[in-house]
């Protein structure tokens, strides 16, 4: 299954925040979106959400955009987004059951079966033991696992995440890129943002640069990611490194 | 539901006119087998004419505000919100003091203050509509509420200021003290119509409610559709609300707290959330009614009691319950 978007343009009121983006992802592989702070990351995540208004052509499994309801969108598309704070103490399966909203109708309450396949992806995620604790209550990284979980509960074909290895300590980041690893493998795909340019070498098989609204440059971590496009992106010089293992590091030239 | 149950039975049974249990039980029992008990009874008339509508408007008024109430807190993804968020109380007793300064029936101040109610909430939403730039929805709508709450009091007071001090004036101030002591059975039928009315689709959409407490843009990538059902929850909230202050003044504090005491009880899932809050809703409101019948030898404004008796049980409360807001 694809995701396909051509001369897509979306932004707030009159003011067009990204324009002319050409994007392509299937299932399997993991686009990594690399861009300064404001380039408009966040936009074009609520472009494709459905949230905001947009122009130009989105195609999900080669059908318009918007041939689909908002709850079958979610059934294939579903969003992670960065750890916060909920307004109220929900327990942890009571989050991840929020997730199975677009398979629950309307006026009913989840079954018994929502209730299992909650259970289920907790398992899966190695987290089952935190089904009673309140998401509140718990740290960083396992509120990084509960909203992951709760997207996976959409049953989702593409997840779209909103910088996950923020707000994480460095074991949590490693095991967060580990797991987007074993979800692309799984036959998701994943895009994803980014502030670490290392994280792409990790995990992507793709990478989007986007530059003011517009993708700049697209391809392999090791084609896109080097010296000019850095000074471009992030405006300092950033040394591109091969390591003993094959895999490239940045390194800042200060 | 026991407890409901069993002090509405005790509710009946209390008050000025004293009624043995036997009484009471003799003539519920004539009453559920539809027997006439042939002798024209006072008691039968103090039961089935004054008490019976009073306790049953009690409950309803207390469902009403703390169903609004949690609806409003889930929504608007904060605590500190009550029915009266978008204006529709103001509105509600701006309608009726004015009824009441145009020397209205008592009738017609009701369908006023209801109108008003409704029309605040109507304000809200216009204005909210057409300043949305982008951005919070919920926030751009409470405040708008802040604004037609502001100004539909600043009217409020007008009125009063032009209000004869000696008859209307305190007419107007006992009004807004708030009481169930004039609702008549026919009053009943037509809240409880209205209360059912906006109880139903908050108890389907429960679910729905229950994500929208997520955010807005995340309930929506969720598959909610979020405009819509919001506009269904107010709509609901504001009938109940608009219908219930009309008969029974400005009563606050319960829309506020019980759903904070439901939800210490039962946690934050609206599904489970809104039922309790009905249920503990209509169980403090009888409560306090009962109570302001019965203390003291002349009848305390309920919108006073709700507060007095309120605040020192949701200080014990804070203290005792697991979690909370605190």
């Amino acid at each position: 299954m694809n995701l396909t978007t051509r001369h897509l343009s979306a932004g707030y009121g009159n003011k067009t925040v990204v324009s002319d983006i050409h994007i392509h992802i299937s299932t399997g592989e993991v686009v990594c979106l690399l861009g300064a702070n404001g380039c408009g990351k966040t936009t074009l995540f609520k472009a494709l959400l459905g949230l905001i208004p947009m122009q130009g052509e989105f195609l999900l499994d080669g059908r318009p955009h918007h041939s689909y309801t908002q709850r079958d969108r979610a059934r294939l598309i579903a969003y992670v987004p960065q750890t916060h704070t909920p307004s109220f103490p929900y327990t942890v399966l009571d989050m991840v059951l929020m997730g199975r909203s677009p398979h629950i109708s309307l006026y009913s309450v989840p079954s018994g079966r929502d209730h299992e396949e909650s259970r289920r992806i907790l398992s899966s995620l190695g987290i089952r033991y935190l089904e009673n604790r309140l998401y509140d209550e718990l740290s960083g990284g396992e509120r990084q696992l509960v909203l992951m979980a709760r997207s996976l509960a959409q049953t989702p074909r593409f997840l779209l995440m909103d910088e996950p290895t923020s707000h994480l300590d460095f074991g949590n980041q490693i095991r967060t890129l580990q797991l987007i690893k074993e979800l692309a493998a799984s036959g998701i795909g994943l895009l994803l943002t980014t502030h670490s340019p290392d994280h792409a070498f990790i995990c992507a098989t793709r990478v989007l640069a986007m530059h003011q609204g517009k993708i700049i440059s697209q391809g392999s971590p090791e084609e896109v990611i080097n010296r000019p496009l850095m000074r471009t992106l992030y405006g300092f010089d950033i040394d591109v490194v091969s390591q003993p293992s094959g895999r490239y590091l940045c390194s800042p030239v200060l | 539901m026991l407890s409901l149950f069993i002090l509405t039975l005790f509710a009946l049974g209390m008050g000025r006119y004293p009624i043995s249990i036997v009484k009471l039980g003799s003539l519920l029992w004539h009453h559920a087998l539809n027997r006439d008990m042939g002798v024209n009874d006072p008691s039968e008339f103090v039961i089935f004419r004054l008490r019976m509508p009073r306790i049953v408007v009690a409950m309803l008024v207390g469902m009403a505000l703390s169903g609004a109430g949690a609806s409003y807190q889930c929504i608007f993804r904060n605590p500190m919100v009550d029915p009266s968020l978008l204006g529709v109380t103001s509105g509600a007793a701006f309608g009726a003091s004015l009824a009441i300064l145009l020397s209205m029936s008592i009738v017609l101040i009701q369908v006023w203050a209801f109108i008003c109610g409704l029309a605040a909430v109507l304000a809200t939403m216009l204005i909210a509509k057409a300043v949305r730039k982008m951005g919070d929805r919920s926030m751009t709508l409470i405040l708008c509420g802040i604004v037609t709450g502001t100004l539909f009091t600043a009217f409020l007071s007008l009125v009063k200021y032009a209000a004869d001090p000696n008859s209307k004036l305190p007419a107007i101030t006992y009004w807004l003290m708030g009481s169930l002591a004039s609702v008549s059975p026919a009053e009943v039928n037509i809240v409880a119509l209205c209360i059912l009315a906006g109880i139903l689709p908050l108890f389907f959409l429960r679910w729905q409610i229950n994500v929208l407490s997520a955010g807005e843009e995340e309930a929506q990538s969720m598959g909610i559709l979020t405009g819509r059902i919001r506009g269904i929850i107010i709509a609901s909230s504001t009938l109940m609300t608009a219908s219930v202050v009309s008969v029974s003044g400005m009563i606050g504090w319960v829309g506020l707290v019980v759903p904070h005491l439901a939800r210490m009880l039962v946690g934050p899932n609206f599904t489970i959330l809104f039922p309790t809050s009905l249920l503990l809703g209509a169980l403090f409101m009888l409560t306090v009614d009962t109570l302001a019948r019965l203390v003291f030898p002349i009848e305390i404004p309920i919108g006073i009691l709700t507060a007095i008796v309120g605040a020192p049980f949701f200080v014990f409360l804070l203290f005792r319950g697991k979690r909370g807001w605190a």
